[in-house]
């Protein structure tokens, strides 16, 4: 048993030293492909025609044709979308942990479905179903966005429901005598926090990048006006681009991070006390 | 054992109780029924309207000729010519995309798995689901100005006389548009695979080397053999992912490279010819039977690798 431990103990030495290079090559490599793209989008928006460094895109860009109406299409739709999701998906889930366990094999196929059908059959088939008036607005394409966000929110809201005890806690707030939406908005939410908020994240990222649905549906969303907008000045709709993406990571830290200082002080609110 | 025919002997009083009560209880309780089910009314209608109804309406159009009779020309003509060609492109692509991206992500998963950086592996576990849902017209764009003619890895590449474009490579062609999936694939892959690594326990790397396994030994007795089902499942889930994929090939190749959901919205955007616009619904149909299969291996696979993960 000693001699085979110790046996074992000696062989790796060189085999751990070819390990350690093996993976540094993988991740090189791996950093290489993901790295370099980010950092040629990234030049590029800040260079002029003739290759010099240059503000010049970002300065223009809000006195761009068509820009400030794309944007504040995109932010409309993100937060109807937002809040359509998060009022049909949070008492949904709530519900069905509480009350209907068998129906949560249900809902988690149906959340599934959105993931294996693709966006671009689904606009076609809703193009021709929905009714006149609905395709004449920007909404149309919340609605569906809410669809395309389910499996996200949906397994967000489980996780974050499966890690506190749901059904002790309601027990707790109704023998304390609160009525259903009392325990709903002063317990559930706040000990949900968490995967609502990560639920709200993937909601927007969502949206704000979506491309197929808005350009078939014909709505100058950002995405598609970034790309309509690449045949006038290419320098200016990569800069727009590189925005959104580093927009969107900014919200994503920020909410991330607000929530685990959140989180922290309470804990610590909870020590003192 | 007396413990258990005590509680079998309470049982039996209280289930003859029950029994009486039974009747009573029976209409309240399909009045809690109807409530319960009522609840979640809102999701089921939502879901039917924003998925049942467009689903059921690119099948039902899928066989109706454009005056609304049915037909069975729409399915006949996506079998041949472009449009099959269409299918066989996206097949190919999406096989392409999910083998290699498969074996990438298994290697890259492993390398973060093994090492213990625990920043590195929070670090690459953010990204990795980052990167999974990137997509569209910012990959685009950043692969323009990387591999486009004048982008910075073709300069590079260019000074040392590797120019790709003169090698015959072209970002805006099939291969292209494999090599941009590559940037959401494997990450997509490693998200899925990193589980399963959990069940390829430490200490059986060390049995098999006490027993003078060499590496190539260990994983292609054991490693390899475990994570298969594992692994298999990942490269289906991927090929899903890219054989649905529309906005990166659409944004990058204007819309020119023959793939089917590219079809689609070309269809969409106007540029069918008379007499064949329900086309589009009948590749959709197509895409829908192809991804259905796929989804069916994967839940046979799925339950197999379960099987490890315990």
């Amino acid at each position: 048993m000693v001699a085979l431990t110790s046996a074992a103990g000696v062989a790796p030495a060189p085999r751990r030293h070819r390990v350690r290079v093996w993976r540094g090559l993988v991740l090189g490599i791996a950093a290489a492909y993901f790295l370099i793209p980010l950092y040629a989008g990234l030049r590029f928006s800040f260079q002029d025609d003739a290759g010099h460094w240059s503000l010049y895109a970002l300065r223009a860009i809000p006195s761009q044709i068509g820009f400030t109406g794309a944007f504040w299409l995109s932010i409309k739709l993100a937060f109807t979308t937002l809040v359509g999701t998060l009022v049909l998906m949070v008492p949904t889930t709530i519900y069905v942990h509480l009350h209907l366990p068998r129906v949560r094999r249900l809902l988690e196929f149906v959340t599934v479905l959105p993931i294996v059908i693709p966006p671009i059959v689904l606009i076609l088939g809703v193009l021709r179903a929905a009714p006149i008036w609905l395709k004449a607005s920007p909404y149309l394409l919340s609605l569906m966005y809410v669809i395309l966000t389910m499996p996200f929110v949906y397994r967000s809201l489980d996780a974050g429901i499966s890690a506190i005890d749901l059904k002790t806690l309601v027990e707790a707030s109704r023998s304390l005598g609160a009525n259903g939406p009392q325990t709903l908005w002063r317990v559930i939410l706040p000990n949900l926090r968490a995967g609502i908020l990560s639920a709200s994240v993937l909601t927007l990222a969502l949206v704000l990048g979506e491309f197929t649905m808005a350009s078939l549906d014909l709505w100058t969303t950002l995405p598609v006006w970034i790309y309509q907008f690449q045949q006038t000045d290419g320098h200016i709709a990569t800069m727009v681009s590189m925005l959104s993406l580093i927009g969107t990571w900014v919200l994503i830290t920020v909410m991330v991070s607000l929530d685990r200082s959140e989180s922290r002080r309470s804990r610590r609110k909870a020590e003192v006390a | 054992m007396s413990e258990s025919g005590l509680a079998g002997d309470a049982d039996a009083t209280r289930g003859a109780d029950e029994l009486s009560a039974a009747r009573v209880a029976s209409g309240v309780r399909r009045w809690r029924g109807l409530r319960r089910a009522a609840a979640v009314t809102p999701f089921i209608v939502y879901v039917f309207l924003g998925l049942g109804i467009p689903i059921l309406a690119v099948i039902d159009y899928a066989f109706r000729n454009p005056k609304g009779h049915l037909t069975l020309a729409n399915v006949s003509t996506i079998t041949h010519g472009t449009y099959l060609l269409g299918f066989e492109n996206s097949i190919l692509l999406a096989a392409l995309t999910s083998v290699i991206p498969g074996f990438l992500g298994l290697t890259l998963a492993y390398a973060i798995a093994t090492s213990r950086s625990p920043f590195l592996r929070r670090m690459i576990a953010t990204a990795s689901g980052v990167l999974a849902n990137f997509g569209g017209i910012n990959l685009t764009f950043m692969f323009i100005a990387t591999l486009g003619s004048t982008g910075i890895l073709t300069s590079w590449l260019a000074a040392i006389h590797l120019n790709p474009w003169n090698l015959g490579f072209n970002l805006y062609s099939f291969y292209g548009v494999a090599f941009v999936y590559l940037y959401f694939q494997v990450p997509l892959m490693v998200l899925v695979i990193t589980p399963a690594l959990g069940a390829l326990r430490p200490a059986w790397r060390e049995a098999a080397s006490n027993l003078g396994a060499s590496t190539w030994r260990f994983w292609r007795h054991i490693g390899l053999p475990v994570l298969f089902p594992s692994v298999l499942g990942g490269m289906l889930l991927l090929f899903g992912s890219s054989f649905a994929a529309y906005a990166t090939a659409e944004t990058l190749t204007a819309g020119t490279v023959t793939l089917a959901p590219i079809q689609i919205g070309n269809l969409l955007n106007g540029n069918a010819i008379s007499g064949q616009e329900n086309i589009g619904y009948a590749i959709g149909f197509g895409m829908f039977v192809v991804l259905a299969v796929t989804m069916i291996l994967y839940g046979l696979i799925q339950r197999r690798a379960s099987k490890w993960l315990r």
